[in-house]
């Protein structure tokens, strides 16, 4: 047998069920991988006694005959998820020592469903960032290394990086992630993992700590589409503590399952051919493509014509919200309160906000307050909510032809720590394939598909119809047939 | 355009005035949270999870409070908007968790209507006076600061934050004091009849800004000033006189007008500035993405419209015409729901048809029930008479057991004991009696006690009939039947 650690959501689970292993066997061996990957710097507060005491109900419960979905799998849980008892900072020291007295709704289907918790994993500071370097408890760094004997450091994407560097080392067998313009596809393509961005409204928001309202959604990350299709089914459904919900039935993704594309059509959208595409990108969609045919499907190429506007839009959007979202941290009833002597109200706000947020942050709650500010909000927030409604009626009308699209997740592979983080700009444009999905509230996937030269990993991403996750799920199986993707990173840390 | 006007010193200045009323939503609960909306709770008891903007808590409507929004723009025949949406009012206040307020500038869920106030000759309303309502949105309240619990600190309760407002704003076509005040009034009547709101102003569950400005006849309108939450009727009317004579003198002077937002000062009777135009803040309103649009069905607006009940003008017209109540009873009688409610059940109570009764019932209602809460210093609420009470009481005067005399003896051992008016007259003996023959009695010992003025009587002085009536009566003690007392009366003098 293998070890436990190499196994994901089905191994376990299969395993578990089958009498291979106890639980607790389960949950001790990746307590132990967490506390032997510190190098990796991917959590920010570990809770073994979480997994165990989730371990040994699960033993019980499998005794009395009563297993549930998740029963013996332990999970890692993204700081944005507040956590009943245990510290949720969303990677801030504005959230610093904050304890939720409530679970948010994600991590509450996930535990009801029988999952433990390993530990609350780093991330971007509020999930604003594509590299995890924004982190206030510093950056996740990817177990992966570039072949060619350099030792750089490299970033394991942004912002569930925790998520992605945690599930790649084997420390996790999976975990929550969130998506607001990226953050689940492209840590995961950066990795060599697989998660997705179900629909806007599939996965309730309550308890998630907010960064951009309208574009948020929890999604799962994993080793595989199956384990991906096991978990959303776990984390979705209607919430009537989330307005912004949807009122739907959850399907059985994971009895859903198929690669056989045949009858299904394709569609790659020609706008996706950005400029300065490096050759291994466009070289690996076009293997996607050639895989996805032979999965049987008809090829179609579509335009999305407004693509080239998404980055601007969300970074419109996606500040503007934020701006306001995050006027709550302001020192007055938890967190971080900075009071200096004489102060008065407004000398609080400001010494606690300037001491609590990143610079991340605060440049994105300066871009979001000055989008929404008089005489600029017509010509930025109100043109960006129009642009946004045509990207949404593209993505309509292609999917009028098509029922699914491929594209590739990221631009780059993943880029050494430090690389990026001196200009904003050039980190912002990690996101262009990622951004459109996200603008439009559909599902979207990233699938590893391969490695580039240097012997990092690559993903493709399937995105899908709003609701049909299950045509984004099997898309994405044909391609992990067919890539094969079994490479890991050699263990360093 | 009322007559009213500022004298200055270089001639007539009119005024023109809006309000801005905040009304606080009857409602258990809050607009987005479950917590109690109660008021005088101890500090911080009734706080959600939403209402302290914790991390990752979402806000979700209240049902309730929508349709208490609706039915309130229907009773003030307003435009519903079908479909309407929450923004966010952005500004940083300690008794503002979430650092906005949701509100609702854009897309308000009640356009334009109408109030109609009523005419009052005495304060310058010769006819009823249609007053325009621009908008009726729906906004969460603020919570509270308390600065007297700490000597250096300032403690936060956030008991009110999230209830849910009404802001009902209405156009600039009020032109005086009174009819600012008689506007108030009307709808603080239209919010307690629908039931939305209780308009209690002392507990701050109704406040008005007022929009005040002047300008000479004929001129376009003045700069206006906004003068904030100011809480009692009588003050809205006193702000409304110092603001307007205060900028008559500003421009009389060569000054100008700033658009500001002022404060009005009870004590010294005065306006003050708390904040110029420029300081303003830029509340960077937008729609609040946690919300979806409301939209309203055909259904839920049938639903709304037959919960509706029958509001003031329509009431004083039925009571006017069916009833045949005079206009100043009937009046008096709508103007506040409780009094209607109370009334109705007291017309209803004794059983005979409303036309026949009501005009007595108004009556009674209006002089002795009123005159006995007054002088107890209670409201009819607290009454210690019931409707069913009083409509015995009623009864008795209308079957002629007792005199007006008697009832209004009868009523006020009613209010001091509590007992029902038929048992105090059973054991008191205040019965009136119609017995022929114990009257004739009286009559004859009367005249003959008076033998010269049944001379005087018989001589032509009519007018002496008029004594031996109360003669009579008094020789009964007040328990004979007038009207067997009259007619006896006259034959024994004939």
């Amino acid at each position: 047998m293998s070890e436990i650690t190499d196994l994901g959501i089905a191994g376990i689970r299969d395993g578990f069920r089958g009498g291979e292993f106890s639980a607790r066997e389960v949950a001790d061996a990746f307590n132990a991988a967490v506390a032997g990957g510190k190098a990796l710097n991917a959590f920010i507060v570990e809770t073994p006694e979480h997994a165990l005491a989730a371990a040994d109900a699960a033993d019980k419960a499998k005794a009395a005959g009563e297993l549930r979905p998740l029963s013996g799998v332990p999970l890692g849980i993204k700081d944005l998820f507040c956590t009943e008892g245990y510290q949720t900072t969303a990677a801030s020291h504005i959230l610093g020592g904050f304890v939720p007295t409530y679970e948010s709704t994600v991590t509450a289907k996930l535990f009801g469903a029988g999952a433990g918790m390993l530990g609350k994993l780093n991330m971007d500071q509020f999930a604003m960032g594509s590299s995890n370097e924004t982190s206030a408890f510093g950056n996740v760094i990817s177990p992966w290394r570039r072949s060619d004997g350099g030792n750089a450091a490299l970033a394991p994407g942004g912002s569930s990086g925790g998520s992605s560097a945690a599930i790649a080392a084997r420390i996790v067998p999976a975990a929550t992630g969130t998506d607001t313009g990226g953050s689940i596809r492209q840590p995961a393509a950066f990795t060599g993992i697989s998660g997705i961005k179900p629909t806007y409204g599939r996965c309730s928001r309550f308890g998630i700590v907010a960064f951009a309202s309208s574009l948020d959604q929890a999604g799962p990350m994993a080793h595989d589409v199956r384990d991906c299709a096991i978990m959303l089914e776990a984390m979705s459904g209607f919430d009537p503590k989330d307005s912004t919900s949807l009122d739907v039935s959850v399907p059985k993704w994971e009895a859903g399952l198929s690669s056989d594309l045949k009858g299904k059509k394709v569609g790659v959208p020609k706008e996706y051919r950005v400029d300065n595409m490096p050759a291994e990108i466009d070289a690996l969609w076009q293997q996607g493509i050639q895989w996805m045919k032979d999965a049987g499907a008809e090829i179609v190429e579509v335009s999305l014509p407004h693509t080239h506007y998404a980055l601007a839009t969300y970074y419109i959007v996606a500040p503007a919200e934020a701006s306001s979202n995050l006027a709550r941290y302001d020192g007055v009833r938890y967190g971080l309160r900075d009071l200096p002597d004489g102060a008065n109200l407004q000398d609080m706000y400001a010494a606690t906000r300037a001491a609590g947020f990143g610079p991340e942050v605060k440049r994105r709650i300066m871009i979001g307050t000055y989008v929404l500010s008089a005489g600029f909000y017509d010509a930025y927030y109100t043109k960006a909510q129009k642009v946004r409604a045509l990207i949404a009626r593209d993505f309509r009308q292609a999917f009028e032809k098509v029922d699914v699209l491929l594209t590739p997740t990221a631009p780059s592979a993943a880029f050494a720590l430090g690389e990026k983080s001196s200009d904003p700009l050039e980190m912002y444009l990690n996101d262009v394939f990622t951004v459109p999905a996200s603008l439009a509230g559909l599902p979207a996937m990233s699938v590893p598909a391969g490695l580039d030269a240097q012997g990092l990993p690559l993903g493709l991403q399937i995105i899908g119809r709003p609701l049909d996750e299950q045509g984004v799920l099997n898309g994405s199986l044909a391609i992990e047939e067919r890539a094969g993707f079994t490479a890991r990173p050699g263990k360093w840390w | 355009m009322s007559s009213y006007r500022i004298q200055g010193g270089t001639g007539e200045w009119e005024v023109v005035i809006g309000l801005e009323v905040h009304a606080q939503v009857t409602s258990n609960a809050k607009l987005f949270s479950g917590a109690s909306a109660t008021f005088g709770a101890e500090p911080n008891s009734n706080v959600s999870l939403i209402d302290a903007a914790m991390p990752g808590m979402l806000p979700v409507p209240n049902g309730y409070c929508i349709k208490q929004a609706v039915k309130t723009g229907l009773a003030m025949g307003a435009v519903i908007n079908k479909w309407s949406r929450f923004d966010r009012k952005n500004y940083f206040y300690a008794d503002l968790p979430q650092g906005y307020q949701i509100s609702q500038l854009y897309h308000p869920i009640v356009g334009e209507g109408t109030i109609t106030i009523d005419a009052d000759e005495k304060s310058g309303i010769p006819e009823p006076l249609k007053i325009g309502v621009e908008r009726l949105h729906v906004e969460q309240d603020a919570g509270k600061l308390m600065h007297d619990q700490h000597p250096t600190r300032s403690y936060v309760d956030l008991n009110r934050s999230g209830v849910a407002l009404m802001e009902i704003v209405s156009k600039p076509d009020m032109t005086s004091p009174a009819e600012a005040g008689a506007y108030l009034r009307k709808l603080r009547s239209i919010l307690r009849y629908v039931g939305s709101c209780d308009g209690n102003m002392e507990e701050g569950s109704m406040r008005a800004d007022v929009n005040v400005s002047v300008r000479k006849k004929g001129e376009p309108l003045g700069t206006r000033t906004e003068t904030k939450n100011v809480n009692s009727i009588r003050f809205v009317m006193a702000a409304i006189e110092v603001e307007a004579n205060r900028q008559v003198d500003v421009i009389e002077a060569g000054g100008k007008i700033v658009q500001e937002t002022r404060l009005y000062d009870q004590e010294r009777n005065e306006t003050r500035s708390m904040r110029s135009k420029e300081d303003a803040h830029d509340y960077r309103y937008f729609p609040d993405p946690d919300l979806l649009p409301i939209e309203l069905t055909e259904d839920f607006l049938a639903e709304c419209k037959s919960e509706l009940p029958e509001l003031p003008d329509a009431k004083r017209a039925r009571y006017e015409g069916a009833l045949g109540l005079p206009a100043y009873n009937a009046a008096v009688i709508v103007a506040d729901v409780e009094t209607a409610r109370w009334f109705e059940a007291l017309v209803a109570a004794t059983g005979k048809p409303e036309g026949e009764i009501a005009r007595t019932a108004s009556n009674w209602l209006i002089s002795d029930l009123f005159g006995a809460l007054n002088r107890l210093g209670k409201s009819i609420e607290d009454s210690p008479v019931s409707p069913k009470q009083g409509a015995e009481l009623l009864s008795l005067v209308a079957d002629g057991t007792l005199s007006g005399t008697l009832a209004k003896q009868v009523f006020e051992i009613m209010l001091e004991t509590g007992d029902d008016a038929g048992k105090i007259v059973e054991d008191r003996g205040l019965k009136q009696t119609s017995d022929t023959g114990a009257i004739e009695a009286v009559i004859a010992e009367v005249m003959a006690a008076n033998a010269d003025k049944v001379a005087d009587y018989r001589g032509g002085k009519d007018k002496l009939f008029g004594f031996f009536v109360g003669q009579t009566m008094k020789a009964m003690g007040g328990k004979a039947n007038p009207g067997v007392v009259n007619e006896l009366l006259k034959k024994a003098l004939a």
